[in-house]
């Protein structure tokens, strides 16, 4: 799918859940992708360059 | 059932802690205090004469033809306007009270046209009734002196007539219009024997007048003065069904009343509970589409989607249709299948598809048109209180004090609650409207909104937390309540963040762009005014932080108390007549039925024992997922039930590409809707009059929908999702819809109690039915939240990303009117093309000017995604800077504009807010021209063959 809609998607909760904190943020964010994401969306944003993902996004991911 | 009109008990029940007892006609009989004698009598079984009075209006007095008369008492009181007392001892049938009626209506006769053989009300008529109750024989005047015969009947509303010589100027339509419509538009004109009834100005008819086109006058009219155009087309009745209304989620009961298997009329039930007797004129009229010459009833295929339609049997279409699906399963795994289905099908049908899609394709993904309207409901209530519903039944409004209604618009969307808002105000309730319009609740006959706060689109969030701060800080919160049904560490958190001066009224003023003053008093009021209730809709959803409105709503609530008892809560004013249901039946991608997440491993294993099938444990994708992955070739296959995502979903030309790029599109309605352009497979569907089935609407009312007729293409909706399983090699066996409610019963706890004999037995209930609950639950969260302890959440205000700018200056909100509904399928194909022929482009009058544009001219709405063209209308109803449309004609297209922007957390689209510029236009644009070329081409049916 297109990469640059699933990390804004994802970058789109991230600053919703950003008022919690970062490390809140984080595990919010992570748990979120887990509960509503259809597997091939995770999948493709795992294999995405971190680098290309805000930082709440990219740690969120690698707990995936 | 035979046809008899409904019992009419004179006037209204009366709800009353005491009692009184008093003798009637020799009868004892113990009434609620405050009813009156009329009514009390005919509990007793009895009947006193009557024609100004109908138990929907209160006793007015007027007619002198329910006198009774009272021991102790002089004269010969009105039994409409006389209260039951303790001890009172009343006759209504005596000689004296006989002679003194005679005379009431040989007068009326008097100035009645006597063509009853002739007249279509003729025995269904309570003039004719009376006459025969109080034994009139002969008329002593004659029709020489002045009458009303001969006046000409107003013809102009679509579905009703109104014919002034059978009019006794009894009033009743009058007072219906106030008292249970609201909206005020007839009038009793002149005195005495002049009095006459008009709609509106003196030029007026009915058509041009106010008038909602409700029905309500039509309903309360004793005679033929005003009728429905079908009884006089088709004659009276013979038979009468009760069902439920598949527009709204209002959830309005209604009496199909038939003539044979012909629909006659559509009569509200005064014994439904959603609507007390009351409808809007969608669900009273707009029923002639099930009929409509364009509704297909026969299968059909094609093998691409450049080639003409193919009529096929119900055999052929279901083999090929099980064919495509199950070699793309093959080739490409069950995750690259899907359904939609739609909140306008019964709950068992929704139930079907996300079975099939789960126990027969083997995906999850499976989602409802819930996703683009309240999916934001459903993640926030759910994160808040526990359960994705709102809190109250429709009658807990007549104990509120403060209503607050959010980014809803009941007069047009939900006219029935509207009515019942109205009724409350009326009786002194306070009235907070938020919202970028100046809606008709703001201002309307005898209804003044205490405050209207005019956001600017896409800052709800911002004006809510607004509003949290100004309780917290000025000391407002009901701590006490918090304590005890809160989480109080997470509310003191809540505290810190809603008290920071960011979040004061006065710092966000530019941002909401309302009065600082308006914020901290709306606070005030709703927090301190006694019992408060806030009422929402898409206005709230529909934006890129819709879940964290919703939850921003609940936090409020709970900050004030106000949940838990009648009279408060929150609620979500559903669009769809089923939305809450469809929702309930896990239409969704990563839900079961009743909420519970599919990674559940004790909840997945009661489906898989029950179906036998092993499920996939992961979430599917969401319709805009689905579509996303159809551009990159992982989804191909999609059974799309009731719903037209390419007029109703975002960004119409993404669809259509992702439409385009699948190898399966089946599409099961009543009509080629846009997204059958992009078909393969088109199955007929039935309408809500030839199923058997529940609709849930928003107070969570579950509600029979009965077979009125046969379905004209053969089959029930459920029967073809089964066939189509059974196709794909699927051995289901339902031969009722009642089996699939069991079924729903057996999986689901909040469904525990529900099943087709006990909803015939109590008419309707409200879940959960369970043996909690086993009546059901009108108000939720009494004791204690469903999920524990109350949560708070924090919800920041993070501004949507699509922003103005000097190429897109204005935003644009889209919206629904009164007259059709949603993307139109159904109400565009009834006269309701009377009053919306065409979507038009609300603009203030500054902005037009600024362009050029007056009104009516043809404007060019564009966007960042695209633009199409349709007519301005001038008007300050929307604020500067803001433009607003409907989305019920494809033509249009209005979402041809709207953007990809969603919400954060359920992808929710962000309808409400598109940055858009309008531009003077002489014509349709590109894409329209080459859409209707498109719509054309994709809706050949190629001729059958002759028989050889
Ligand atoms: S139109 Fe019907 S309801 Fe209205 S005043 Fe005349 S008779 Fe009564
Ligand atoms: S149809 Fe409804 S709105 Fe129109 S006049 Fe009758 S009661 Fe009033
Ligand atoms: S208010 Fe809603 S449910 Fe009631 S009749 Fe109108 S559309 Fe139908
Ligand atoms: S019915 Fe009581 S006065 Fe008319």
């Amino acid at each position: 799918m297109d990469i640059e809609r699933l990390r804004y998607m994802a970058d789109q909760i991230a600053r919703n859940f950003a008022a919690l904190g970062e490390e809140q943020a984080i595990a919010a964010t992570a748990d979120h992708l887990v509960k509503f994401w259809d597997p091939r969306m995770r999948e493709q944003i795992k294999a995405d360059d971190p680098a290309a993902l805000s930082p709440v996004v990219a740690a969120a991911v690698a707990r995936l | 059932m035979g046809y008899e009109r409904q019992a009419d008990f004179g006037t209204p029940e009366v709800q009353s802690g005491t009692s009184v007892t008093l003798t009637i006609d020799g009868r004892e009989i113990t009434v609620p205090a405050g009813t009156s004698v009329m009514r009390a009598a005919s509990q007793s079984g009895g009947s006193i004469p009557k024609l100004c009075a109908t138990d929907s209006l209160q006793g007015f007095g007027s007619c002198r033809l329910c006198l009774v008369e009272i021991e102790g008492r002089k004269g010969t009181p009105s039994s409409c306007t006389t209260l039951a007392e303790d001890g009172m001892v009343v006759h209504t049938q005596t000689e004296r009270l006989a002679k003194l009626r005679r005379g009431v209506m040989e007068l009326y006769i008097s100035d009645h046209p006597l063509d009853c053989l002739t007249c279509s009300a003729n025995n269904d008529c309570e003039l004719q009734d009376m006459a025969a109750a109080v034994g009139l024989r002969d008329v002593r005047y004659g029709y020489e002196g002045e009458n009303h015969l001969g006046t000409k009947p107003d013809l102009s509303n679509p579905y009703f007539l109104f014919a002034p010589d059978k009019c006794i100027v009894c009033s009743r339509c009058v007072r219906a219009c106030d008292e249970v419509q609201g909206t005020l538009a007839l009038t009793v004109d002149g005195r005495g024997f002049a009095s006459k009834i008009s709609a509106g100005q003196p030029s007026d008819n009915f058509l041009s007048s106010e008038c909602v086109s409700c029905g309500a006058c039509v309903q309360a009219c004793p005679t033929s003065a005003l009728m429905e155009k079908s009884v006089k087309q088709m004659g009276k009745p013979e038979r009468s069904v009760v069902t439920t209304c598949a527009y709204c989620g209002v959830g309005c009961a209604f009496r199909a009343e038939l003539k044979g298997e012909q629909l006659v009329r559509m009569v509200p039930w005064k014994d439904g509970k959603a609507n007390h007797g009351h409808s809007c004129v969608k669900g009273r009229f707009a029923w002639g589409y099930a009929n409509h010459q364009d509704r297909i009833t026969t299968p059909m295929i094609r093998q691409s989607v450049t080639e003409p339609w193919r009529e096929v049997s119900w055999e052929e279409a279901l083999a090929f249709t099980a064919g495509r699906l199950n070699a793309i399963r093959e080739k490409h795994g069950p995750r690259a299948l899907g359904g939609i289905t739609s909140s306008r099908c019964t709950n068992e049908e929704t139930f079907l598809v996300q079975k099939l899609v789960r126990a027969g394709f083997g995906s999850n993904n499976i989602d409802n048109c819930a996703r683009v309207c309240h999916s934001p409901t459903g993640y926030g209530l759910k994160t808040t209180f526990g359960t994705s519903a709102g809190t109250q039944n429709f009658d807990s409004v007549d104990q509120a004090d403060v209503i607050m209604v959010i980014g809803a618009n009941p007069p047009d969307a939900h006219p029935v609650f509207a009515s019942r808002i109205k009724q409350r105000v009326r009786q002194g309730a306070k009235l907070i409207v938020v919202d970028p319009r100046r809606t008709d609740l703001v201002h309307s006959p005898h209804v003044e909104a205490a405050h209207h706060l005019a956001l600017r689109p896409g800052t709800n969030v911002a004006v809510l937390t607004a509003l949290a701060h100004v309780t917290v800080t000025e000391g407002l919160a009901h701590e006490d309540f918090i304590r005890e049904r809160c989480d109080w560490d997470e509310y003191q958190d809540w505290v810190r963040f809603v008290s920071e001066e960011r979040h004061s009224p006065e710092f966000l003023e530019p941002v909401t762009g309302v009065p600082a003053s308006e914020i901290r008093a709306a606070a005030r009021l709703y927090a301190t005014g006694g019992n408060g209730a806030i009422y929402y809709g898409l206005g709230v959803t529909e934006h890129s932080q819709g879940s964290s409105a919703v939850m921003a709503i609940a936090n409020l609530a709970m900050a004030t108390g106000n949940i838990g008892r009648p009279g408060v809560g929150v609620n979500p004013l559903r669009g769809q007549n089923n939305v809450q249901g469809a929702c309930d039946m896990g239409a969704f991608p990563h839900e079961l039925p009743g909420y519970r997440h599919i990674s559940d491993v004790s909840v997945r294993s009661a489906f898989e024992q029950d179906w036998g099938v092993t499920l996939d444990s992961e979430p599917g994708l969401r319709i805009n997922n689905m579509i996303d992955a159809a551009l990159d070739g992982s989804f191909l296959g999609v059974y799309i039930q009731g719903e037209d995502i390419l007029q109703s979903d975002p960004n119409t030309k993404h669809v259509a590409e992702g439409l385009a790029a699948m190898e399966c599109v089946i599409v099961h309605d009543l009509f080629l809707n846009e997204t059958a352009n992009y078909a393969h497979v088109f199955l007929p569907g039935s309408t809500f009059l030839e199923k058997n089935g529940t609709f849930t609407n928003a107070e969570r009312r579950i509600q029979p929908v009965r077979k009125v007729m046969e379905p004209a293409n053969g089959l029930e909706d459920w029967e073809v999702t089964q066939a189509l399983a059974r196709a794909m090699g699927i051995d289901w066996n339902y031969t009722h819809a009642s089996q699939i409610l069991d079924e729903i019963a057996r999986l689901t706890p909040t469904f525990k109690g529900v099943s087709f004999a006990r909803l015939e037995q109590e008419g309707s209930l409200q879940w959960p039915v369970n043996d909690a609950f086993p009546d059901g639950s009108p108000v939720m969260h009494v004791d204690g939240f469903v999920r524990g302890k109350g949560k708070f959440v924090v919800t920041d205000y993070v501004p949507t990303d699509e922003k103005t700018g000097p190429r897109y200056p204005l935003l644009l909100t889209t919206g629904r009117i009164l007259t059709q509904y949603n993307v139109g399928a159904q109400t565009r194909r009834t006269a309701q093309t009377v009053w919306h022929p065409e979507d038009l482009l609300e603009i203030h009058p500054t902005d037009a000017e600024n362009r050029g544009v007056c009104d009516g001219d043809w404007v060019r709405l564009a966007s960042r995604t695209g633009e199409t063209t349709l007519r301005a209308r001038v008007t300050d109803r929307v604020a500067p800077g803001v433009v607003y449309t409907t989305f019920h004609h494809p033509e249009t297209q209005a979402n041809v504009v709207t953007t990809e922007y969603s919400d954060w957390a359920t992808n929710c689209p962000e309808y409400k807010v598109t940055a858009v510029q309008v531009t003077p236009s002489n014509g349709p644009s590109d894409w329209q021209e080459d859409y209707a070329e498109l719509s054309a081409q994709s809706r050949r049916i190629a001729d059958a063959e002759p028989a050889e």
